[in-house]
């Protein structure tokens, strides 16, 4: 097969799987019922997304312009790496800020956590 | 057949910022609204890249690092504020 058909295929592939993981992930955000839910679709879903459409990127000019782009290994690099800190920082900002939780919501792991270790200081 | 994928993907994507900004102005909390700009920030990012393939050039992939970095620090910025009102816990020299 021509190679530039075969770079345009696996570039398309990895585009589109990048934008359907974005499209999943803001369906998630307006969907899930709580802050703390609405996290999860954030931090891995579109940030996987990215990696994919900055992936196919990087591999289409490296085969049209014959241009390595280190900015885009940077940038894969650090989306990666900053997505979800960004999210856990906001969720533990909520927490604090005492947001409530979803009626279904079962249990408050850190609430537990905070509270005996309340109850071992007071002691 | 290639750029007709690419048009296709700019569409899903323009997409995925509209059904996001619901949350940015109907979300209960401010928490909400900090995740939801910070997932349209990534959502432009990936904008910004496939606009590049469909024009050819690799002149806009710099805007690509900034946005990211521009998007992570105010997220951030805004999470520690509205924890406790203080960005920078240093202490003051004065």
């Amino acid at each position: 097969m021509h190679a530039k058909a075969m770079i345009e295929i696996v570039v398309g592939i990895l585009v589109i799987t990048g934008t359907v993981l974005s499209l999943i992930s803001s369906l998630g955000i307006i969907r899930l019922p709580d802050v703390y839910n609405r996290a999860h679709a954030s931090t891995k879903s579109a940030t996987l997304g990215i990696l994919c459409i900055l992936l196919g990127a990087f591999f289409y000019f490296i085969y049209t312009h014959g241009v390595s782009s280190i900015r885009l290994l940077l940038g894969i690099v650090f989306v990666f790496l900053t997505g979800p800190v960004a999210g856990h920082i906001i969720i533990r900002s909520a927490h604090r800020s005492k947001v409530v939780l979803a009626d279904i919501s079962v249990q408050d792991d850190l609430q537990n956590y905070l509270d005996s270790q309340k109850n071992v200081e007071s002691k | 057949m290639f750029d007709k994928i690419m048009l296709l993907a700019m569409f899903l994507l323009s997409i995925s910022v509209v059904i996001a900004l619901y949350r940015v102005i109907r979300g209960p909390s401010i928490h909400d609204r900090i995740l939801a700009l910070d997932s349209i920030g990534y959502i432009v990012i990936g904008i910004v890249a496939v606009h590049s393939i469909m024009l050819d050039s690799h002149a806009y992939l710099e805007t690509i690092l900034l946005i990211g970095i521009l998007a992570f620090l105010s997220t951030i910025a805004l999470s520690k504020y509205m924890e406790g009102g203080v960005v920078d816990a240093r202490k003051s020299d004065d």
